[in-house]
């Protein structure tokens, strides 16, 4: 995965709360079997509205999405992860995140951004009043900026660490391979196998 | 110190706990299917890795799956479900393909092979995993770089989350059900409520639920954003686990249910949060929305935004009236539907079937109507019961196992503008196909919906 330190780039707002995976990337698009291909499928029913956000062009190349709360919440489909960072997006702002999308979105190298509610809201109001406008998403201080304003958010220190350095998880438990050996060793005998 | 079942089962799998680093966590079973699995094996090839532990791994084709009898048409399914066998073959994961006798929704099957035991960790890439803590473990569901990581180390890397209890009192009435009880729960804490937690489903009415009821109300933990959820196992989970496959026997078993019976949460144990809900109140509950946590008894009517006092709440109910083609006020009863769906990992277990015939039994049905068995053995032993006869001689379709219109992925879709009244898990736009609109039943309501062709509890049925 990419490391990710520091962004600056143009945002979209998407005003609309309980934005399900099933609406980032539909489920006849999980028909695939290789990693590529899927920003044709990011919010495929709404993109057919001409009047989708998406489609509007003074938002085009914008690489940060502004969405309203609980944001990929439902399916576990990894694909969402895959289709936003294909369309061009690098972060994601919200006040609230589905857990499995957040968690892929990590492992991914997506930014999930979680800032107070008022303050997405300000920062959707902010690019609605002028879409080309600059946004920094900095990591390493943990800070979004706009204008003037610069509003700080939380992410513990091992994923911030691992993002930065843009870190394979598989290649870091590994390294522990012998802990995972040992604990096997103590597991309990009745515990089921599949074959 | 006194420890919540959450607590214990996590702490009884940490491999390595470190200094701000999320706890390793060893994973007892991980369930595969077509969808979320082939780029995690591709991920393996092309970093030379093997898959550290096969036989604590199984597969199942389910979600693409055509359910009538035949081969899949469409190339891209096909190729999915192919890859999925080319892929367990290689790395020696058993599967069970299309037509064995085994296969079914992942969900179903774990539970059914007595593979989902107390106290063990469970993971699939699939958010319905919860479905597996109806037996006292941790069950959730993980994305692609997760299932590539669980098959290459058989742990996973996670941060405990927090813990809920949601004490359910008194009974449920009678013609109230486990689904009723789940869709009233999301109604109440939101879909936003249990984000970040593990939830307990506590009291009474859990107790008297069968284990099919137990895992329907965890099913849907997902869908109030719970990571999981989880009920301390009893004598209601060691019957139903006695003399399944893969569940121990002899000295094991004896050896097993000593453990399984510490497996609660300490008296004195401190939940993070606490919800209580009244069970005996409850009626049944219908969606009206497009998230799962829309949802009313369906006695009521159609909400008006404007009475949302949220903001957020409001602009979400607008829309949904908008895509559902509803009209504040419309009594919920008068609701018509084009299609019935009974099915999926929620309610497509043997019990949910028993009820569906329960009301078919000498009616006639007015819509289309799919019952679709979650699993083969399911659809086994509903035809040695003879449900069968009964969906067909009620005029409805009884189908192969798999996860049909739970989800638009497989032929079995809804059209756009099309209504369906379903036992699955989501409603979301466009869920059961593009354009579709979903409200959420259970078996019985579905069955009763089936028969007038609007939404129905089966008490209304003469
Ligand atoms: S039945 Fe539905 S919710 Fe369950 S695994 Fe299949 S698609 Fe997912």
């Amino acid at each position: 995965m990419d490391a990710f330190t520091t962004h600056t780039g143009t945002a979209v707002p998407l005003r609309r709360s309980n934005v399900d995976t099933d609406q980032i990337i539909p489920a006849v698009w999980l028909k695939q079997v290789s990693r590529t291909g899927f920003e044709k499928g990011l919010f495929a029913a709404w993109r057919e509205d001409p009047t989708f956000v998406l489609n509007d062009p003074s938002y085009t190349g914008a690489s940060i999405l502004v969405s309203g709360p609980d944001f990929g919440t439902g399916s576990s489909r990894e694909h969402a992860v895959w289709a936003l960072q294909q369309y061009g997006f690098r972060v994601v702002i919200a006040a609230r995140f589905g857990d499995i999308f957040r968690n892929n979105s990590t492992k991914m190298g997506l930014l999930p951004v979680i800032l107070p509610g008022e303050k997405v809201e300000a920062l959707q109001a902010a690019v609605e009043a002028e879409p080309g406008l600059e946004v920094t998403v900095d990591l390493a201080d943990r800070q979004v900026r706009w204008a003037d304003e610069a509003v700080g958010f939380e992410i513990d220190d091992y994923t911030r660490w691992r993002l930065m350095e843009g870190l394979d998880d598989i290649g870091l438990t590994l390294r522990h391979a012998e802990d995972v050996a040992a604990y096997e060793n103590g597991r309990q005998p009745w515990l089921p196998t599949t074959v | 110190m006194a420890r919540t079942l959450a607590e214990k089962v996590w702490e009884q799998h940490v491999v390595r706990r470190a200094d701000g680093e999320p706890d390793l966590l060893y994973i007892d079973l991980h369930l595969i299917h077509e969808v979320t699995s082939p780029q995690a094996f591709d991920g393996l090839r092309l970093a030379g890795r093997p898959v550290r532990r096969p036989e604590l791994t199984i597969a199942t084709e389910d979600h693409n799956v055509p359910t009538v009898l035949g081969p899949i048409s469409d190339p891209v399914s096909k190729t999915q479900v192919e890859t999925l066998r080319k892929n367990a073959a290689e790395f020696g994961i058993r599967l069970y393909p299309m037509g064995d006798a085994g296969q079914g929704v992942v969900h179903i099957i774990g539970p059914q092979f007595g593979l989902t035991q107390p106290g063990m960790t469970i993971v699939c890439g699939d958010s319905h995993t919860s479905t597996h803590g109806a037996f006292g473990g941790i069950a959730f569901g993980i994305g692609t770089s997760e299932v590539e990581h669980v098959l290459a180390t058989q742990t996973l890397p996670a941060y405990r989350p927090k813990t809920m209890a949601i004490e359910v009192t008194g009974e449920l009435p009678v013609g109230v059900t486990a689904k009723d009880l789940i869709l009233a729960i999301i109604a109440k804490i939101g879909t936003g409520g249990g984000q970040g937690y593990i939830v307990e489903y506590r009291g009474e009415a859990i107790r008297k639920l069968s284990m099919e009821g137990r895992m329907t109300v965890c099913n849907m933990s997902i869908e109030a954003g719970a990571r999981a959820g989880l009920i301390a196992p009893d004598e209601t989970t060691f019957e139903y686990l006695k003399g399944r496959r893969h569940a121990p026997t002899g000295e094991a078993w004896d050896q097993a249910v000593a453990y399984w019976k510490s497996l609660r949460t300490d008296d004195d144990a401190v939940f993070d949060q606490v919800v209580e809900i009244d069970a005996s109140t409850l009626t049944p509950y219908v969606t009206w929305g497009t998230n799962p946590g829309q949802g009313l008894p369906l006695n009521a009517s159609v909400p008006n935004p404007e009475d949302f006092a949220d903001p957020t709440a409001r602009s979400s109910a607008e829309r949904a009236l908008e895509y559902m083609g509803l009209t504040a006020g419309t009594p919920l009863r008068e609701i018509e539907v084009d299609t019935v769906f009974v099915g999926s990992c929620t309610n497509g277990r043997i019990e949910d079937l028993r009820a569906a015939a329960e009301i078919l039994r000498g009616r006639q049905v007015t819509t289309r109507t799919l019952i679709v068995p979650g699993s083969m053995m399911v659809k086994a032993q509903a035809e040695q019961e003879g449900l069968h006869e009964v969906f067909k001689a009620a005029g409805a379709e009884w189908r192969e196992a798999g996860c049909s219109m739970c989800l638009g992925m497989n032929p079995d879709t809804l059209q756009p503008g099309e209504r369906s009244a379903s036992t699955s898990n989501r409603n979301f736009e466009g869920r059961q196909g593009k354009g579709g609109r979903t409200h959420l039943v259970s078996p019985q309501v579905a069955a009763a919906t089936a028969v007038t062709g609007h939404l129905t509890a089966p008490a209304d049925l003469v």
